[in-house]
């Protein structure tokens, strides 16, 4: 299962949209990763997302592999496309 | 020269260091011995291990323990500084669980046979090196963050116990590098007599925990770690900045009597505290604040400010990558608009340029800044960020009482497009069905003189007028104030200046906008009579001065301000003018 999607919210994939990515995969069983810019990382690491330095408009990839890989996929869909659900919290 | 041996403290010779001055952060007079906190730990050696097992067994009790330990000082800080403060030490935690910290660590130990703690501080090392090479500033500084963190770790797996300053048992000047978050978190504060750091500024992080705590705070002293050893003594003014390492006796003597001095007048103002700004013989104005930023609502209570006189934007546009979105600084506008209730909060529009750079906006390097595209000028030939702006102030007006100024002004035709774009804004918000307050009143900065010398004309467009005072002189008088060469000529006291302001005032009451001014010297307190006598409605001051001036003005009558004003009035040239003010400072 994968999905492209594109950061929206302005500060890009700072600490804590990174980690409230994180802790939405960790819910998950199955094997979550990023790709973007010819890297991949866990989506299970915050220093690992961090340190790809998304921004605003950046594209990237989920990519998941197991059991609840559809449901996954899905729930970081949206996350993303939410602004990480932290809109609100200037 | 004082002598040596018998005039000082802590067996170290006097004037053997001299002054140093630092960023002022926090005020208050400090005398006290020093605790210099190391953030080095040991080198750690590479040496092989035989048995990788229980390396890693090690490694994940470490872990365990540094987690533990981070749950305490989350609890903790929660406590004392706040649940937002506390995060940092959730966002450490997850740092522990992370793939990418977590299997390098174990790779080496595996495979090259090497002690947990090297492994880590190499694995930490890398990934510093990773977020230390990125473009962001937010996310170079995360490194420190790694840091703390690994470090953290790395004691609990040398079997170093962490400084514990919850634990502190003497009172104590802490002097370190840059206090961690996890270092101001857990402090004793009632242990802590100041802070003086290598780091920092007015605005970093330990500076606004030293304010909120209420600790003297010098920062950026650049190389006091090294100067200072624990037990050292040392004396400081955390309102000067100025930090006397190794004082002699009657310096001790001298801070000493200072702090006294010091500690009662906070008293005797602190009982001023919710009485009106009112003379001796009934006349009312008003004390307002300066801020730059939500975070210093504390202060607007604490030194009971009677609204905002000037909450610049600048600084929500500032030390970041891109600019603030309409949602962030309505955030900020509402929090600040909420927290003031009925008082009014004048905002005002972004004001960039001048000394003031922020680079996504790409204004081009200019000749001559302080007379180019700064403020209104750059808001008008850029709408987008104009536009965004005005839209966030209108939406969080509905929270309080929302004035809005612009900076800036040169000419009638400014006000008279920002006022249309103003509208424009307003009129697109309500055809989205979004409640905007009905009564916003509307202002400009007087700063520039064109604009002091026909504050008749402008004074029939808006509601208000604020004089800037910083800029008034500079522009006035043909001098940079960034200068230091002819720094003497930069004069708040130079007749052309006080008559401006004088017609500024005049013309205000004549065609009904209230006059105001946010300047500093709103806050010099030999000119306040002045002022006062001119006629000035409000005062709007860092907030710090507020309580003072309460003070002054309730033993002033307005009758001897007006005589005052009246003779400066009269008089040509500086020096004759600061004579007369020092006469009637002497008086009262």
């Amino acid at each position: 299962m994968e999905v492209q999607v594109e950061i929206r919210n302005e500060e890009g994939l700072h600490a804590r949209p990174a980690g409230a990515f994180v802790k939405k995969a960790a819910e998950f069983k199955s094997l979550i990763e990023v790709h973007a810019n010819g890297q991949i990382k866990s989506a299970k690491s915050l220093m690992g997302l961090m340190s790809l330095g998304l921004t605003k408009g950046a594209q990237f990839k989920i990519v998941a592999q197991g059991v609840d890989a559809a449901d996954a996929v899905a729930t970081l869909q949206k996350l993303v496309e939410n602004k990480f659900d932290l809109a609100g919290h200037a | 020269m004082e002598t040596l041996s018998a005039d000082s403290v802590g067996g170290v010779e006097t004037g053997k260091v001299q002054a140093l001055k630092g960023k002022s952060a926090s005020a208050g007079f400090v005398v006290g011995q020093v605790l210099v906190l190391q953030s080095d730990l040991p080198t750690v050696s590479q040496d092989k291990i035989a048995t990788p097992e229980l390396e890693i067994k090690k490694f994940e009790e470490a872990l365990l323990a540094a987690k533990e330990e981070l749950n305490r000082l989350k609890i903790q800080a929660e406590k004392t500084l706040g649940l937002d403060k506390a995060q940092i030490f959730d966002a450490h935690a997850l740092i522990l669980e992370d793939p990418e910290l977590l299997d390098p660590v174990k790779n080496k130990i595996l495979e090259a046979h090497v002690s947990a703690a090297w492994a880590l501080q190499q694995t930490s090392l890398d990934i510093q090196k990773i977020f230390q090479q990125m473009d962001d500033a937010y996310l170079r500084e995360r490194a420190s963050d790694v840091q703390d963190v690994t470090d953290r770790v790395l004691r609990k797996l040398l079997g170093l116990s962490s400084l514990d300053l919850s634990v502190l048992q003497e009172e104590v000047v802490l002097v370190a590098h840059d206090l961690t978050p996890s270092q101001t978190a857990t402090m004793r504060k009632e242990k802590v007599l100041g802070i003086l750091t290598d780091i920092g500024g007015k605005t970093s992080h330990t500076a606004i925990l030293a304010r909120t705590l209420e600790i003297p705070a010098v920062l950026g002293l650049k190389k006091i770690t090294s100067l200072l050893k624990t037990g050292d003594w040392v004396a400081f003014d955390g309102a000067s900045g100025e930090v006397i390492p190794y004082p002699s006796a009657s310096v001790v003597q001298d801070f000493k009597a200072k702090k006294e001095i010091d500690l009662k007048q906070r008293k005797e103002l602190e009982s001023l505290k919710g009485l009106e700004t009112v003379t001796a013989d009934g006349h009312k104005v008003h004390l307002c604040a300066n801020i730059g930023t939500p975070v210093d609502i504390p202060a607007l209570k604490k030194y009971d400010a009677e609204g905002v006189g000037l909450f610049r934007t600048e600084f929500l546009f500032m030390d970041r990558p891109h600019a603030p979105t309409e949602q962030e600084q309505f955030e900020s506008y509402k929090a600040v608009l909420e927290a003031m209730g009925s008082k009014q909060v004048i905002i005002r529009t972004l004001d960039v340029g001048g000394d003031k750079e922020i680079p996504y906006l790409e204004i081009p390097k200019e000749e001559n800044p302080f007379l180019g595209l700064r403020a209104i000028r750059y808001c008008l030939r850029h709408q987008e960020i104009f536009r965004t702006q005005l839209r966030a102030m209108l939406r969080a007006s509905v929270y309080g009482n929302l004035g809005i100024m612009f900076p800036m002004i040169s000419r009638v035709e400014e006000v008279l497009e920002a006022k249309k774009i103003l509208a424009e804004v307003r009129q697109d918000l309500e055809s989205q069905n979004l409640k905007i307050a009905e009564n916003i009143q509307i202002g400009i900065m007087i700063e520039i003189p064109s604009a002091a010398v026909i504050a008749d004309v402008f004074a029939k467009e808006v509601d208000f007028l604020s004089l800037g005072t910083n800029d008034l002189i500079q522009y006035t008088c043909a001098v940079d104030r960034m200068n230091q060469e002819i720094s003497d000529l930069y004069d708040s006291y130079h007749p052309a200046v006080l008559r401006l302001i004088a017609n500024v005032i005049d013309a205000g009451k004549r065609h009904n906008a209230w006059v105001g001014m946010c300047g500093e010297m709103a806050s010099q307190t030999d000119l306040i009579p002045v002022l006062l006598g001119m006629g000035l409605e409000e005062f709007s001051q860092t907030p710090t001065a507020i309580l003072k001036s309460r003070q002054m003005i309730r033993s002033l009558k307005l009758s001897e301000a007006e005589a005052l004003a009246k003779e400066v009035l009269s008089l040509g040239t500086s020096s004759e003018i600061q004579n007369v003010i020092k006469k009637f400072g002497s008086e009262i």
